[in-house]
């Protein structure tokens, strides 16, 4: 390379660095940044009336799992809070199931439709997407409240003869998971299928496969890294979940999300809060490293 | 003879499950919207048709001042998020890859990657030393806030659309005398318009979706919309949530048409 | 019938859209296909050759008509109940099974003994040469391989007819060449039914055994490659098939006359009943002789093209009719004439055709 083109190089690679400079200067003040000081105030102690007393303690670390017994002083797991991270585990596990088992089909659906419907389709799951998530959750809490829609028709059909308890519940908590979520599962699907050769399918029953063998060792083993992306997109959301829980579980039902809140509100705990949600954030990004390597994946088979 | 040919792309039970999953997306919206339009006091018994709720939400003091604040938010947010979404957009294509390159993705794709809740609190720790360090406590923790958790969704569209952008019409321009600043100016701005209008539309969309973060940082009365809503869960509920949430679905449907009249491929 | 026959189209009509719109890929063919014969449908795109094919392959059913194979009805059977496999254009190998996997799915697919599955691919592998590769990933094989590997998985299953959809079309010219003589050596060898889909016309003259020539939804002729070549049975035929020229003729009592020019001695088939008619002459049977020889057409040499081994000639003829000749290049790589030059013309006997259209 010659010293003009290194030189202009160089240049360039200033620019790029200039012109990214205010949007990081941004994202480091109000994103970035605040995660830094959170990891230092999980090591702090926490004050009487909330914040923070600046002396050192991993107290809030080990609070996590455990607690000093108020009575014979020892270390104890505490129940309540493995409760809350089984329950956000479980719900999140089992939306990601249930949303891949009903958004297959659908992306399926959206993906061999002609160009011009497909587009609508496609709109169609991309406005839920984009829709306030508050106020879709307040949708679904219309519906399924003891005097919502839903116990409103079971009741004049005969069906039931007192409304059903459906909010409030673990069960209330994952329809709204699913509901909510089901664009980030259908999304990343319709894409792969949307990259899939169709004349695979047709090699397939030339071959002899059944529906069956087609759909499951021609279909589902190509698109695997849109189904792994479409499944953690649904599941870090879901394990980060607050407004949810806190509309369909209605504050006792709580998920990890609701859990850091409290510690920020009654439970003037601000340590304990921050290493939740540094453990959440590691959880997280663990599962998006191998989301990167099924998109990267995908695009090295397609 | 009404023998069905064979489809190899046809899977069965697959239309009907997706035809429910469409209705299963639609119903509660469209119950939602139904009620808001509800004369009844409840927002389950219909009692005919009536726009009362709406002149209720608007006859609300609450309501019209959190309306006006979320609106200037997400204003304030859509505008600089896509300034400096478009500024990092253009330093990060276009040029030969350099070392650093990979953390600027991350660093502005880091809110994506964020649970909500997390970024909440992590603010809420950080502005809460800020207020009582500065002493300030004005609109601008909510646009700073709001505005890093824009910036993502504004720079995808526009990188696309830099990606896809022929660099050979730059070259054409340097060709036919053009300085470099003329070439951005009347060639690739032009061309990045389209994507630029529609990274500030999904900026400004996040900005309205945006829940925890608003409710984690908001100084007293800073309520948004979201926010309102979110605090009269407590109350009964009342049709006027319904009105309120109508009012920000059209905003937010009339914006994602634009987005996608600006987005869509040309023949 | 002296051959059994391995498929037949009977009045097979496919019509896409409905109403007016309705466009007839396929209008109204029969066809019956030889046992263990190479059989090809040739013609340019948008003929319904392909459409044939996926008739019989299942993949698409007639609007009207009978697909059989070997005598059965196999008109609404869907294609993974036929016993007959397909190479693709584009190959469609499964991206995320290796070569032999690839190979042996058909018969996996069968429910077939996990031995014979292994046997069968091993026989496979070595038809096309590929034993090396059988571990491989097919993304990372090259054109040439992909093919050899698409021929493979669906010779594997034993198919009663295998159908080749222009599986040559996505290789360079040197490597078409190879599996050209490839495609044929396995057709002997397996000898299995090959109904060879192409727009190439020396492909499908080189390899095939009898020629199915299609153009507009319809078969315009059948019949083995010399005969399709020497004696195309209209314009469109002569004209796919090779170079041809087009000369207007008139009937003068048992010869021709060309319009506005001389008389040419022609013995007519009974045919031929019309008066206005169209002779077809290939430029290689026109023959080039001195201007003023008894009987030649004259003309005048208009333009000269160099082509390797021959040179092509254009002449014009006295009602300005333009005709090309093919003549040898000299040494020196020119015919031996110039533009401008007057020369007289003749077509070798029984190497013109007469057309009625």
């Amino acid at each position: 390379m010659s010293e003009a083109e290194e030189a202009q190089d160089a240049a360039s690679t200033r620019n790029g660095w200039l012109l990214s400079a205010p949007a990081l200067v941004i994202l480091t003040f109000a994103a970035i940044g605040p995660l830094v000081i959170m990891l230092v105030y999980s090591f702090l102690t926490p004050g009487a009336t909330g914040n923070v007393v600046w002396k050192f303690s991993t107290n809030g670390w080990t609070g996590i799992v455990y607690a000093r017994d108020i009575f014979d002083e020892t270390w104890k797991l505490v129940d309540a809070h493995m409760v809350i991270f089984w329950r956000s585990i479980k719900l999140s596990l089992i939306t990601t199931v249930l949303t891949l088992l009903i958004g297959f089909p659908t992306a399926w659906f959206i993906a061999t439709r002609e160009p011009k419907a497909r587009a609508v389709w496609l709109f169609l799951i991309t406005i839920p997407f984009w829709t306030n998530l508050l106020i879709r959750t307040f949708a679904v809490n219309q519906v399924i409240r003891n005097e919502g829609v839903l116990n409103t028709v079971l009741l004049k059909l005969g069906v039931i003869t007192e409304p059903m308890r459906m909010v409030y519940t673990d069960g209330a908590m994952l329809v709204g998971l699913v509901y909510v979520y089901l664009p980030l599962m259908v999304l990343p699907l319709f894409a792969a299928l949307d990259r899939f050769d169709r004349r695979l399918l047709e090699a397939g029953y030339d071959l002899y496969a059944s529906r069956m063998q087609v759909l499951f060792q021609v279909i589902l083993p190509i698109v695997r890294p849109g189904i792994v992306a479409g499944s953690i997109l649904v599941f870090v959301p879901s394990l980060g979940a607050y407004v949810i829980p806190r509309v369909l579980g209605g504050g006792k039902q709580m998920m990890v999300g609701n859990f850091i809140e409290l510690q920020f509100g009654q439970g003037k705990n601000w340590p304990l809060g921050a290493a939740i949600s540094i453990t959440l954030l590691i959880v997280v990004t663990v599962a998006l490293v191998f989301y990167t390597r099924a998109v990267s994946g995908e695009k090295r088979d397609g | 003879m009404a023998r069905r040919s064979f489809s190899a792309t046809s899977l069965p039970g697959f239309s009907a499950i997706a035809v429910a999953t469409f209705v299963m997306l639609y119903l509660p919206i469209i119950t939602l919207v139904a009620y808001s339009f509800n004369a009844s006091d409840s927002i389950s018994q219909w009692g005919g048709l009536s726009l009362k709720w709406y002149a209720v939400a608007w006859e609300n003091d609450q309501v019209r001042k959190a309306a006006g604040f979320t609106l200037l938010v997400a204003t304030l947010a859509a505008v600089i998020s896509t300034a400096v979404a478009t500024m990092a957009a253009i330093g990060t294509t276009r040029r030969k890859p350099f070392r650093g390159q990979t953390w600027i993705y991350v660093a502005i794709n880091q809110p994506l990657m964020v649970p909500e809740i997390v970024t909440a609190v992590a603010l809420l720790i950080f502005f809460a030393s800020l207020r009582k360090l500065t002493g300030y406590s004005g609109i601008g923790y909510m646009v700073a806030a709001h505005t890093a958790f824009c910036i993502p969704f504004a720079y995808l569209p526009i990188r696309a659309r830099l990606e896809g952008m022929d660099l050979t019409l730059e070259t054409a321009a340097a060709d036919l005398y053009a300085s470099g600043w003329q070439t951005f100016r009347f060639v690739t701005l032009p061309l990045l318009l389209p994507g630029v209008l529609a990274g500030a539309m999904l900026a400004f969309v996040t900005s309205l979706d945006t829940v925890v973060i608003t409710e984690f940082i908001k100084s007293p009365g800073q309520d948004t919309l979201p926010t309102y809503m979110l605090g009269q869960l407590r109350r009964a509920m009342k049709p006027d949530v319904n009105a309120i949430s109508t009012g920000l679905l059209l905003v937010t449907l009339i914006l994602l048409f634009a987005f996608f009249l600006l987005t869509r491929k040309r023949e | 019938m002296s051959q059994a026959i391995a498929v037949e189209a009977r009045n097979a009509v496919k019509a896409f859209g409905v109403g007016a719109q309705a466009v007839r890929a396929l209008d109204d063919v029969s066809v019956m296909i030889r046992k263990g014969e190479f059989f090809t449908l040739l013609g340019p795109s948008g003929c319904g050759k392909t459409t044939l094919l996926r008739l019989i392959a299942g993949f698409e059913m007639p609007t009207s008509g009978v697909i059989l194979l070997e005598g059965a009805d196999i008109t609404y059977l869907p294609p993974n109940q036929r016993p007959v496999n397909t190479v693709f254009q584009s190959y469609a190998l499964f991206p995320h099974l290796t070569v032999a996997e690839n190979i042996g799915f058909g018969l996996k697919m069968q429910g077939r003994p996990a031995a014979e599955v292994r046997a069968t691919t091993g026989r496979m592998l070595a038809l096309v040469k590929m034993e090396a590769m059988a571990g491989r990933k097919t993304s990372q094989l090259s054109g040439g391989q992909q093919q050899r590997v698409a021929l493979a998985r669906a010779l594997a299953p034993q198919p009663k007819v295998l159908l080749l959809d222009e599986p040559l079309s996505a290789l360079d010219a040197k490597l078409r060449k190879d599996m050209q003589i490839e495609l044929k050596r396995l057709q002997t060898e397996t000898g299995i039914t090959f109904i060879f889909v192409t727009h190439d016309q020396e492909e499908a003259l080189t390899m095939s055994d009898r020629i199915g020539v299609m153009s507009a939804g319809k078969l315009q002729q059948v019949g083995g490659p010399r005969d399709i070549y020497n004696h195309p049975v209209n314009r469109f035929v002569a004209s796919f098939i090779g170079e041809t020229n087009f000369l207007a003729v008139q009937r003068d009592g048992d010869g021709l006359r060309l319009a506005g020019g001389p008389r040419i001695e022609m013995p007519l088939g009974a045919a031929s009943v019309g008066s206005a008619l169209t002779l077809a002459v290939r430029p290689e049977q026109v023959r080039l002789v001195a201007a003023d020889e008894a009987g030649a057409i004259p003309a005048t040499v208009s333009n000269l093209v160099y082509i390797g081994t021959d040179t092509q000639c254009h002449l014009q003829m006295a009602d300005g009719t333009e005709i090309v000749a093919r003549v040898q290049s000299t040494a020196s790589g020119e015919a031996g004439l110039v533009v401008g030059q007057r020369v007289g013309l003749r077509f070798a006997p029984g190497a013109a055709q007469v057309l009625e259209d």
